[in-house]
């Protein structure tokens, strides 16, 4: 299988805080990668790195074989439009709606969509996420959890080959929660989409995950399948992973 | 290497240090705020064009400011006119009073304390909103929909500080004018034929580009120069704030410099 992103040997220091040390982790074309760790770990960063947010001090990303480290924007905004991210604090454009932070990447990005798909689509995408009623909303009139399904649906609305998805379900119920995991397989075996996800949700991370990385310090501890990740040997895999075991 | 040198010897080179690092930040600024100028530039010429954003940001900063502009701009023809009749009194020379302070409002007092007032109200604002937006992500967001920040949100509001200033500082001298011939005339008595015909005699289409080709180069400069600052905010609401304060204050400031550089320029 051909791989979609890999990261190669990244090391990301921020002033004198030295976040990554030796990162390499790749994601599979069709494949879903989840990324565990502790808070402060660097999942997020790393996350980044993938999208050319961020660049490393050294090491190099690549997305379907290109290294996208050296890109200028312009080849950045090129290499984008087959990403779609969730940004853990949503990010939604707080001057704009609800309808129409969703539709922004429709109406703004390389896509030409006509008016009436675009309508079509963004409804379709809210109210899968529960958010019929909430369209002609403002950000800050939403709740944490609903502004979380804005940020969903605004990342998968142009249905992106691969998503990055930054803790897609904290502060969301456990029915949401089931739902946002539902869209996460089904877009896999759908549409062949490429999912990384970062979670603090072990038993959801675990049921959507082909494969899962965990991330201490800045390192990558463990890359193994879901089921292997179970019978880690490593202390703080251990111990992270039997506050859930007891419930 | 340092322990090397003496303390006096400290005592000597450490001002110059000071002073040494503080040029060489100050160049480092402008060189990136140069950069920055010319990233916007080449994204305001090429596609895709945003109709509705730029509307947006011509209405901000051209209708938004219209009523402080003329508010100022009267009030600065009359006090200006209040003064030189004074003036000119001494030396009987009243008629003169229309046509010096037209003169001084084309050249230098409509196009700096119109960029003045845009700086306080635009800039700030620019540097406050899209400070915002980056300490929130939204920039970052917007960057990952593969929509370009610098296109969709630099170059539409620089164009608006450079489209709309000139027009803001023509209609201050207009009401400057006119304030000025209300306390002259009117108020003051100075006979209407002869200030207006010094008026005609002394001013020169020449003096109102000086104006407005100041304006023009202002109001891109407080334009860029609050973008600059909020595009760079970095850490929270207090990185905000110094953004929007910077914008104001370096905005202020490049006025009165470039404005001396333009003026030497022009005479
Ligand atoms: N822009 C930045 N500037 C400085 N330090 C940063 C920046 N971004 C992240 N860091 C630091 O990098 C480390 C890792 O941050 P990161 O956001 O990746 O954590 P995380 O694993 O996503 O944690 P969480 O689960 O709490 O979201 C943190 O210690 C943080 O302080
Ligand atoms: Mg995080």
């Amino acid at each position: 299988m051909p791989t979609a992103i890999e990261v190669i040997n990244i090391n990301k220091t921020f002033g004198k805080h030295h976040v990554l040390h030796g990162v390499t982790l790749t994601v599979e074309e069709g494949t879903t990668r989840v990324i565990l760790g502790g808070s402060g770990s660097g999942k997020t960063v790393i996350m980044k790195h993938m999208i050319g947010l961020l660049k490393p001090d050294s090491g190099e990303v690549r997305v379907f074989g290109q290294n996208i480290v050296p890109l200028k924007q312009d080849a950045l905004v090129e290499m984008r439009k087959s990403f779609g991210m969730v940004f853990q604090q949503a990010a939604l454009f707080d001057s704009m709606s609800v309808f129409d932070n969703v539709a922004f990447p429709l109406v703004e990005g390389a896509q030409k969509v006509s008016k009436e798909d675009i309508k079509r689509r963004v409804e379709e995408k809210l109210s899968i996420l529960g958010l019929g009623q909430a369209m002609q909303k403002f950000p800050s009139e939403l709740s944490g959890g609903m502004r979380k399904r804005v940020g969903l649906a605004r990342a998968l609305v142009t249905e992106p080959k691969i998503v990055l998805y930054d803790e897609p379900t904290t502060g969301l119920d456990p029915i949401t929660t089931d739902n946002v995991d539902q869209m996460i397989l089904e877009a896999k075996q759908k549409f062949g989409v490429t999912s990384v996800v970062i979670s603090h949700d072990i038993a959801s991370a675990l049921r959507v995950a082909d494969r899962v990385a965990f991330l201490h310090e800045g390192t990558i501890v463990e890359d193994t399948s879901p089921a292997e990740l179970r019978k880690s040997q490593h202390p703080f895999v251990k111990k992270f992973l039997s506050t859930w075991f007891d419930k | 290497m340092a322990a090397a040198v003496s303390p006096a010897l400290q005592k000597l080179t450490r001002p110059l240090e000071v002073i040494g690092s503080g040029v060489i930040d100050g160049l480092d600024d402008l060189g990136a705020v140069l950069m920055f100028f010319f990233r916007v530039m080449t994204r305001m010429f090429r596609p895709p064009f945003r109709m509705h954003v730029l509307f947006t940001q011509l209405e901000f900063v051209g209708v938004g400011s219209l009523f402080i502009v003329l508010l100022t701009g009267v009030f600065t023809g009359a006090v200006f006119t209040l003064q030189s009749v004074d003036a000119f009194a001494r030396f009987s020379a009243q008629s003169l009073v229309g046509a010096t302070v037209t003169l001084a409002l084309a050249r230098e007092l409509a196009p700096v304390l119109t960029a003045l007032m845009v700086a306080g109200r635009v800039g700030s604002a620019m540097a406050t909103e899209l400070g915002t937006m980056r300490v929130t992500e939204q920039i970052d967001a917007m960057e990952v929909m593969a929509v370009d920040p610098l296109g969709y949100l630099v170059a539409p509001r620089v164009f608006a500080g450079a489209f709309m200033v000139p027009l803001l500082t023509m209609l201050f001298i207009m009401v400057g004018v006119a304030g000025s011939y209300l306390v002259a005339v009117i108020f003051s008595g100075i006979d209407e034929g002869a200030y207006m015909a010094r008026i005609e005699r002394w001013l020169d289409p020449s003096d109102l580009f000086q104006g407005l080709s100041k304006a023009l180069v202002f109001g891109t400069v407080v334009a860029l120069i609050g973008c600059y600052k909020g595009f760079h905010a970095a850490g929270g609401a207090r990185g905000v704030g110094q953004a929007t304060t910077g914008a104001v204050v370096i905005g202020s400031i490049a006025i009165f410099v470039l404005n001396y550089f333009l003026t030497a320029l022009w005479l």
